[in-house]
């Protein structure tokens, strides 16, 4: 081994780096992978479908007769509350799937499948959002059954609307996905996020513009309206709700993607290998 | 296991200048600790490209620590490992890009077929769909499970599973293969197919093998050794020069040896 040198200098071929192609073969191919997984698991698909039906079926039959709905941006005449909350459905569908993605992240590290992904050569950052894409993408599967099955309960838009949500959609997946991106990195073990879960699914659900409008809530306690308000769930909420009608709700727009950003970025810091969460020792040693 | 189908294609990705003098594998005064507790300590020792080298060391002993730094699933904070000349910290795409590793874990997605597997690891090297198919095709020939090839992972057997792991970690056509305690829960006759497999990945493609183990039996004498205990590298070497310089007729001995001199006040190797 002594005749073997180390030197980099001259020795090797300059870094040739990536094309186009190959980082879009890495997109299709996390993106298949990861609907073909979801295929795989139909329970998972049925209960992400069920879920929500649950709340509109059951639910909202039952609590319309307590909760009048005035007439609020963006419906211009009274509507059911089934209409209401469908939009929050269609977030929450979103919110559970984000967080699910994370949890097999999790799943992923602890059986080694994590890995896989990041020993691919491309940069870690392009895996990451890869992922993120394709947790979006498998959202949207979800969010669009459920609207299939809602049409004839229905929550039926302006035809139009079923066009104008798909990219609020993709902004509001994205975004509870890198959330829990971010909420993975920090987990250790599977067995911690049953509390995460309760700590971060259902707070950020119910202390939303999901089932009851804000103003409600403000009449009952002002210090719990601000907090509803300033839960990115509830601008993700609306961003849907104004979107599904063909408009646009500036605000929750800004607030959505800015908090995408953040915690996308926080999430690849977090899983950046010099620094990152995830390098905690194998015997768990640092914190 | 049949694997005497010789490579033909270039290999896009082998350095340019003459390979026996670049290092497959440069791990240079490597040092890693969790909190408190060093898991490597000025860790040095290289891979020739086209050997066969044993990383031999009892659990916990660092491999695996030594594996995440290489594989970059952590960073490295003290030292430098370079892969064929490409610094894994400041060129990770281009290091990377000429390493194929099988982790001491499964990581095989179980309810994906064998070709679904090998076509997402492609993927993750920027391999388009045809090109991956083919070579999908022609690894699980070689390793005899091509009429396997549509059926799920979770159907195989543990060996099957280590075979498709190397083929998967082949896919790319890596010129550094890294293998974690592959032989770990196999039966003898698995074993003995997976150590003749990648020793012909040795001698008939060139392919640098740093191979981790605590199973002396694996380690013939024409091997390079590198003797990891506690954290630190007590010997190094070919493994006729290792069992020299300890006095030792054999690897089993020798180890027994060097760290038992470790572990004695003023001892050391």
């Amino acid at each position: 081994m002594s005749s073997i040198t180390t030197q980099d200098s001259n020795t090797h071929r300059a870094p040739r780096g990536f094309s186009l192609a190959e980082y879009m073969t890495c997109l299709a191919g996390i993106v298949w992978r990861e609907g073909l997984r979801f295929l795989h698991q139909r329970e998972r698909f049925v209960s992400a479908l069920v879920r929500p039906l649950v709340w509109l079926f059951i639910f909202a039959a039952g609590f319309r007769q307590v909760l009048g709905i005035s007439i609020i941006p963006p419906y211009e005449t009274y509507i059911l509350y089934e209409v209401y909350i469908a939009p929050g459905l269609m977030a929450m569908i979103q919110l559970f799937n984000g967080m699910q993605s994370s949890l097999s992240m999790v799943y992923d590290r602890e059986m080694g499948n994590m890995r896989t992904l990041l020993v691919s050569p491309l940069p870690r950052w392009f895996l990451l959002f890869c992922k993120l894409l394709a947790g979006t993408a498998v959202s949207l599967l979800q969010v669009y059954a459920f609207l299939v099955i809602a049409w004839f309960w229905d929550i039926s838009p302006p035809s139009f609307g079923y066009l104008t949500v798909l990219p609020a959609l993709i902004l509001s997946g994205l975004m509870l996905g890198s959330l829990g991106m971010l909420i993975s990195s920090g987990i250790k073990q599977l067995e911690n996020f049953a509390g995460v879960m309760n700590f971060v699914i259902f707070p950020m659900f119910f202390a939303s513009s999901a089932l009851y409008p804000l103003w409600r809530v403000q009449e009952g306690s002002p210090y719990l309206y601000y907090l509803c308000e300033a839960n990115p769930f509830t601008l993700a909420v609306e961003l849907i709700r104004f979107a599904f009608y063909g408009q646009v709700n500036w605000i929750s727009l800004a607030v959505v993607a800015t908090c995408t950003i953040v915690f996308m970025i926080g999430a690849i810091y977090a899983y950046d290998p010099s620094r990152g969460l995830v390098r905690r020792g194998p015997a768990g040693g640092e914190g | 296991m049949t694997t005497s189908a010789p490579i033909t294609e270039p290999r896009p990705t082998a350095p340019v200048s003459d390979p026996a003098m670049v290092a497959a594998l440069s791990i240079d005064g490597v040092s890693h600790s969790y909190g408190a507790r060093r898991a490597l300590m000025d860790v040095s020792f290289n891979v020739a490209p086209a050997s066969f080298t044993a990383l031999l060391g009892l659990n916990g002993a660092g491999k695996s620590t030594l594996f995440s730094l290489v594989t970059r699933l952590f960073g490295i904070q003290t030292g430098r490992v370079g892969i064929f000349g490409h610094d894994i910290s400041r060129t990770p795409g281009e290091a990377l890009r000429l390493l194929g590793v099988v982790f001491q874990q499964r990581t095989l997605d179980l309810d994906l077929s064998l070709t679904q597997n090998l076509l997402y690891h492609a993927a993750l090297h920027g391999i388009g769909r045809r090109e991956a198919a083919a070579r999908a095709a022609e690894l699980l020939g070689r390793i005899g499970l091509s009429d396997r090839a549509a059926s799920k992972v979770r159907d195989l057997s543990g060996g099957q599973m280590r075979r498709l792991e190397i083929a998967r970690a082949l896919l790319h056509r890596p010129r550094l293969l890294l293998l974690d305690e592959p032989t770990v829960g196999l039966d003898v006759k698995a074993r003995a197919d997976i150590i003749s497999h990648v020793r012909q990945l040795v001698t008939e493609q060139g392919i640098g093998v740093l191979w981790a183990t605590h199973l002396f039996d694996e380690i013939t004498a024409n091997d390079d050794l590198v003797v990891l205990h506690q954290g630190k590298v007590l010997a190094k070497g070919p493994v006729a020069r290792v069992l020299a310089e300890a006095g030792a007729p054999d690897v089993n001995t020798a180890f027994m040896r060097l760290t038992g001199a470790q572990t004695m006040p003023g001892g050391g190797a």
